[in-house]
């Protein structure tokens, strides 16, 4: 009994209108999660102390709280997964919530397929990841030990720039990385401005990574927000 | 059903206060003397004391007292206003201060002298006029008046005391006015004078000894008593006139005078002035313009006698007619006039008696029922002055010198003629020179050719020879005939040219009013009408124009310094012409004529005259015509300014009402489905129905959700919030970002992209374009057969990156293809759904990131929608 609770995954959801925590609910509890909600930001940061969920599905429009709030306020003690729930369609919005700690941004309505997957890639990324030597995606492969790439078997010549970054979305596979972040850490923090860096970069990757370049399978465009690499998987 | 807009209720109430305060102009009251020193100063205390003492706000504008005891003591406990100090010409005046006694507004005020003259830097030249605006504000003045100072007394007092009066005040400011006499038998006056209480500026004190004899101040006793007396006959007639049915007041007399610019114009004005009042009736003064050219002096004096006759409160009119007699009587039944007043004619012997004559005879033949009254005229002019005035009048002295140079040359040739022909052909040659002269010269140096060939070709050629003398009849009879068809060619010759003149300066006047009504027809815009109407004044008047226009709070724009500007907003509320040449403001640099149809002024005119001397009549009437075609044309523009607002406001509404019947069609259908399939997967258990009902609920939520984000990027787009953040994008990231979004609206066709290689990386908010291509994409799998390809391609054309979204359908319809991109609009034959937004706001978002988009129809079949990008410089990576 004890075990089988162990293996459900604890979901905290934390949204003011009752119908989409119902869905929710429903949703969740068909695909293993056990769930508790919060109508507001407040109550959604004591659940969120006592009860220690496995992942947060936080709503920006609180009536209490700002959701970006809340979201500083959880990431102060907490590195729980959270994923953003929201209406708000914005870029900046998306970003800031991003910038903020939060892992994933889904806008509503959504599609219960989508969702589900990003949780898992989200608690994915947020259990200690064991040092991983070789990722794998289809038809790359990238050897972390070496710095080598390979599609079907064949070398890809890869400048250190282009390596830096495909090694970067590769790490976050799933997740989204917005352009600032991408910048910094590749670039370093005097370049966070300079997105055309990105999209000539990205544009060279993917000519050397796809298999249709005007097609991407691996590396997307989240429009006005950033890069997020596709494992084949979710794809 | 529109709502026409009304104004609001509060402000139409201080509309109507404002109105009504307007309405209720101040009463004036005269105290009226003979002389100085009757006491009227003394008078209007002792009534402003009473009037105090009922309680009535009484202060003192201008009240000099003279140090006189007993005057001054009536002063004691009146508010006085401080009179304005004013430095002219090195000398320190005291000026009645007019604006801080209208910023005081007591209910009454007193003011003394009412003929004064003001100092040059005040706003009107006069006093009354002073008093004129405080009465139009709606304060009550008491005032004081010497007889002598009415205009249309002034002649008699002059032929009574021989004294010329300069300051004068017009009958009409004393037409609405209560008189109170303040009478004083002349021995009591002169009394007083020898005890030294009559108080007389120096200058004035050495004449005085003429003025106050016993006799002119008879005269002028009993002229202030009749002045009081009409007066009060004519309360008593208006009176009359108020409480009767207006009927036989209709027809009582009216009163025309025919002014010209003949010195004797103005007594009779003054005699007509005089008729007018003791008949209580109404008058017109009426200029006849005809072809005769006036020189400057008359010009001025003719505009001097209107003037005149408008201050003495004549309606004036003027109209151009070659025939006097016609002029006037077309004026004078146009205007139900019953008397005439005309000049006794003057002029020399024989032409001016003989024409005067003939223009009465005309005048009493053709005036029917009109009567007529022939004033005696002073017969001041001599003949020689007469002569000499109106032989040099047009033509210099140096016409007369060609004349006479001409004359002497065809005598020269007549000589050696001589030798061949007889007298009558030298004759005739004379006679032609004269006709000849009358082709170059003016009158005056024609009848001067006339006369000087006649007696010349008397003493040399007609026998016997070398002497005036002419011996038989024929040829007593030829001189004489000479002479008179010299003359009367001359003449005719003459007036016809002056009539050509004439009739050049009317078609001169009419060009210029054509050219302005053209130019002010084709403005459209205010720029328009303010450079049309600024250089036709400018081509028309020798002066420098401006358009002054008030803006929204109804204020006048204007850079101009503090007096102009005075002077121009003085113009426009009050709607009288102001600044130079006039009685308001006369120091200011221009001339301000307010613009009005009717009500309130729309504008001011400014003119900056370049001549010295005031506008003449026939200047002042085009102005008239130009300031009221301006007026109506601005009025116009304004008018159809709040018709196309009123039109944005019936547009407005028919697109919020198209939005409505969208909107609720587009809401309902996806409603609809949702609630049918929900109930059906209630009672159905069948997994295919189950599927496809699921499939529907799906549907219709991305078909409501797609309404919701269309119908607020309308709203962001409409309220100007959309600003795009513009960062470095890459085409095929744009082009693949799109299509991922619409992959399940295009999954059953094929979509090819074709992106020119090396395509440059454009400056544009990522999010909009994309939301672009999307609409774009989904308004073609939308309109095209299920399965048809969709074709997206990107390629740099000239100075921008293009991509086109293409799609194998029907195409647009012709008429469609100007119009598809607007609101609401939907085209003829569009499948079912849409709100016709969506290409509006592709259309709205390409533009707001500084592209443009085209809709067309290929040649292959289908249509083709193209984004072009502005191409920038490449950034450095």
């Amino acid at each position: 009994m004890k075990d089988e609770v162990k293996k459900k995954f604890l979901a905290l959801i934390i949204d003011d209108e009752v119908q989409i925590r119902r869905l929710l609910r429903v949703t969740l509890e068909a695909n293993g999660y056990t769930v508790i909600e919060s109508v507001n930001g407040q109550d959604g940061l004591v659940e969120a102390a006592s009860r220690r969920p496995d992942i947060v599905i936080l709503d920006l429009g609180l009536p209490d709280l700002d959701g970006v709030a809340v979201l500083k306020r959880l990431r102060e003690w907490s590195r729980i997964p959270i994923l953003v729930l929201s209406v708000r369609e914005r870029d900046q919005d998306k970003i800031a919530a991003l910038d903020n700690g939060a892992d994933d941004y889904v806008t509503k309505p959504f599609s219960t397929p989508e969702l589900l997957a990003r949780l898992r890639v989200a608690m994915r990324h947020a259990s200690p990841a064991e040092e991983q030597k070789v990722f794998r995606n289809g038809e790359l492969e990238i050897d972390f030990v070496n710095r080598s790439v390979t599609r079907n078997g064949k070398a890809v010549k890869l400048t250190v720039t282009e390596y830096s970054l495909l090694r970067l979305l590769a790490c976050n596979v799933g997740k989204v990385l917005t352009h600032r972040y991408i910048l910094k850490e590749v670039w370093g923090p005097n370049a966070v401005d300079q997105t055309h860096y990105l999209r000539v970069y990205v544009a060279r990757l993917r000519e050397k990574i796809e298999s249709e370049q005007s097609r991407p399978a691996m590396l997307m465009t989240e429009a006005g927000i950033g890069y997020r690499f596709m494992s084949e998987s979710q794809g | 059903m529109t709502r026409i807009e009304g104004p609001n209720p509060d402000e139409l109430l201080a509309a109507l206060k404002k109105e009504e305060s307007q309405q209720r102009r101040g009463a004036l009251k005269v105290f009226l003397g003979m002389c100085a020193g009757a006491g009227k100063t003394y008078a209007m205390l002792e009534s402003a004391q009473k009037a105090k003492k009922a309680g009535i706000d009484v202060v003192i504008g201008y009240v000099e007292t003279h140090g006189r005891k007993e005057t001054d003591a009536l002063k004691e406990g009146i508010e006085v206003v401080q009179r304005r100090a004013t430095v002219y010409r090195g000398v320190t005046l005291t000026e009645m201060d007019l604006d801080a006694l209208l910023k005081r507004h007591s209910q009454l005020v007193l003011v003394d002298e009412l003929a004064h003259t003001n100092a040059p830097d005040s706003r009107h030249p006069k006093r009354y006029q002073d008093v004129l605006e405080l009465l139009d504000a709606g304060i009550d003045v008491f005032t004081t008046l010497n007889v002598q100072h009415v205009e249309s007394r002034t002649d008699t007092v002059r032929e009574i005391t021989g004294a010329q009066i300069q300051e004068t005040v017009p009958d009409t400011v004393l037409g609405e006015a209560e008189i109170e006499l303040v009478d004083l038998s002349p021995e009591e006056l002169l009394q007083r004078l020898s005890e030294g209480k009559v108080y007389l500026p120096e200058q004035a004190a050495t004449a005085s000894t003429n003025f106050f004899r016993e006799g002119n101040l008879v005269a002028l006793r009993e002229m202030a008593l009749r002045l009081a007396a009409e007066k009060a006959g004519q309360n008593v007639r208006e009176y009359m006139r108020s409480k009767q049915i207006s009927g036989p007041w209709k027809l009582g007399p009216r009163l025309l005078v025919a002014v010209s610019a003949s010195p004797h114009s103005e007594q009779m004005i003054r005699w007509t002035r005089r008729m007018v009042d003791s008949l209580g009736c109404t008058w017109i003064a009426a200029h006849v313009e005809t072809s005769h050219v006036l020189s400057e002096e008359e010009q001025s004096r003719l505009t001097r006698h209107m003037e005149l006759a408008r201050s003495l409160g004549a309606e004036t009119r003027s109209t151009a007619d070659d025939d006097v007699v016609a002029g006037l009587l077309r004026v004078a039944r146009e205007q139900n006039v019953t008397e005439i007043v005309v000049g006794k004619p003057t002029g020399i012997w024989p032409f001016g008696i003989l024409r005067s004559a003939h223009f009465l005879n005309r005048l009493i033949r053709e005036s029917g029922n009109i009567g007529l009254h022939v004033m005696r005229t002073e017969e001041s002019s001599n003949l020689r002055a007469h002569l000499s005035h109106f032989l040099s009048r047009e033509a210099g002295w140096r016409q007369y010198l060609q004349a006479l140079l001409g004359v002497s040359l065809v005598t020269l040739i007549n000589m050696v003629l001589d030798v061949f022909v007889g007298p009558r052909s030298t004759g005739l040659v004379y006679l032609m020179t004269v006709v000849l002269m009358a082709l170059f010269l003016y009158r005056g140096p024609v009848y001067l050719t006339a006369a000087t060939s006649a007696l010349l070709w008397n003493y040399f050629f007609l026998p016997p020879r070398m002497t005036f003398h002419i011996d038989n009849i024929d040829d007593m009879m030829m001189f004489s005939m000479y002479f008179i068809v010299a003359l009367a060619m001359g003449h005719l010759i003459s007036r016809l040219r002056a009539k050509d003149r004439m009739d050049r300066r009317r078609e001169e006047r009419a060009t210029a009013m054509y050219m302005l009504t053209l130019e002010l027809g084709d403005a459209s815009s205010w720029e328009d009408i303010v450079r049309a109407a600024v250089s036709n004044v400018e081509r028309t008047f020798t002066a420098k124009g401006a358009l002054l226009l008030p803006d929204v709070s109804g204020k006048l724009r204007s850079d101009l310094p503090e007096r102009e500007y005075g002077a121009a907003v003085w113009a426009f509320e009050h709607m009288q012409a102001t600044g130079r040449f006039s009685d308001t403001l006369p120091m200011a640099d221009g001339m301000y004529f307010p613009l009005r149809t009717t009500g309130n002024a729309l504008g001011v005119l400014r003119l900056q005259w370049q001549q010295k001397s005031p506008p003449t009549i026939d200047q002042r009437s085009m102005l008239d015509g130009f300031v009221r075609h301006i007026a109506l044309v601005i009025d116009r523009q304004r008018l159809r300014e709040m018709k196309a607002q009123t039109k944005v406001l019936a547009e407005s509404e028919r697109l919020s009402q198209a939005l409505l019947n969208a909107v609720s069609h587009e809401l309902r259908t996806p409603i609809a489905a949702i609630v049918t399939a929900t109930s059906g997967l209630d009672i159905g258990t069948n997994p295919a129905v189950h599927k496809a009902m699921v499939n529907e609920i799906r549907q219709a939520g991305e078909r409501l959700n797609r309404l919701v984000a269309n119908l607020l990027d309308m709203a962001r787009l409409e309220s100007g919030h959309v600003t795009p953040h513009m960062d470095w994008c890459d085409v095929s990231d744009l082009i693949n970002a799109a299509l991922k979004r619409v992959t399940t609206e295009l999954a059953n066709r094929t979509v090819s992209v074709n992106i020119e290689v090396a395509t440059p990386l454009v400056r544009v908010d990522f999010r909009l374009i994309e939301q672009a291509l999307v609409d774009l994409l989904l308004n073609a799998a939308m309109h095209t057969p299920h399965g048809s390809p969709v074709e997206v391609s990107a390629h740099v054309k000239e100075h921008s990156v293009v991509i086109t979204v293409g799609d194998h359908g029907t195409g647009l319809a012709a008429e469609a293809l100007p119009r598809i991109f607007d609101k609401f609009y939907r085209a003829p034959g569009a499948v079912a759904g849409g709100t016709g937004l969506g290409l509006s706001i592709v259309k709205g978002f390409v533009e707001a990131n500084g592209g443009s988009i085209q809709a067309a129809n290929r040649p292959s079949g289908g249509a083709m929608f193209s984004v072009a990008l502005p191409l920038q410089e490449q950034p450095i990576v």
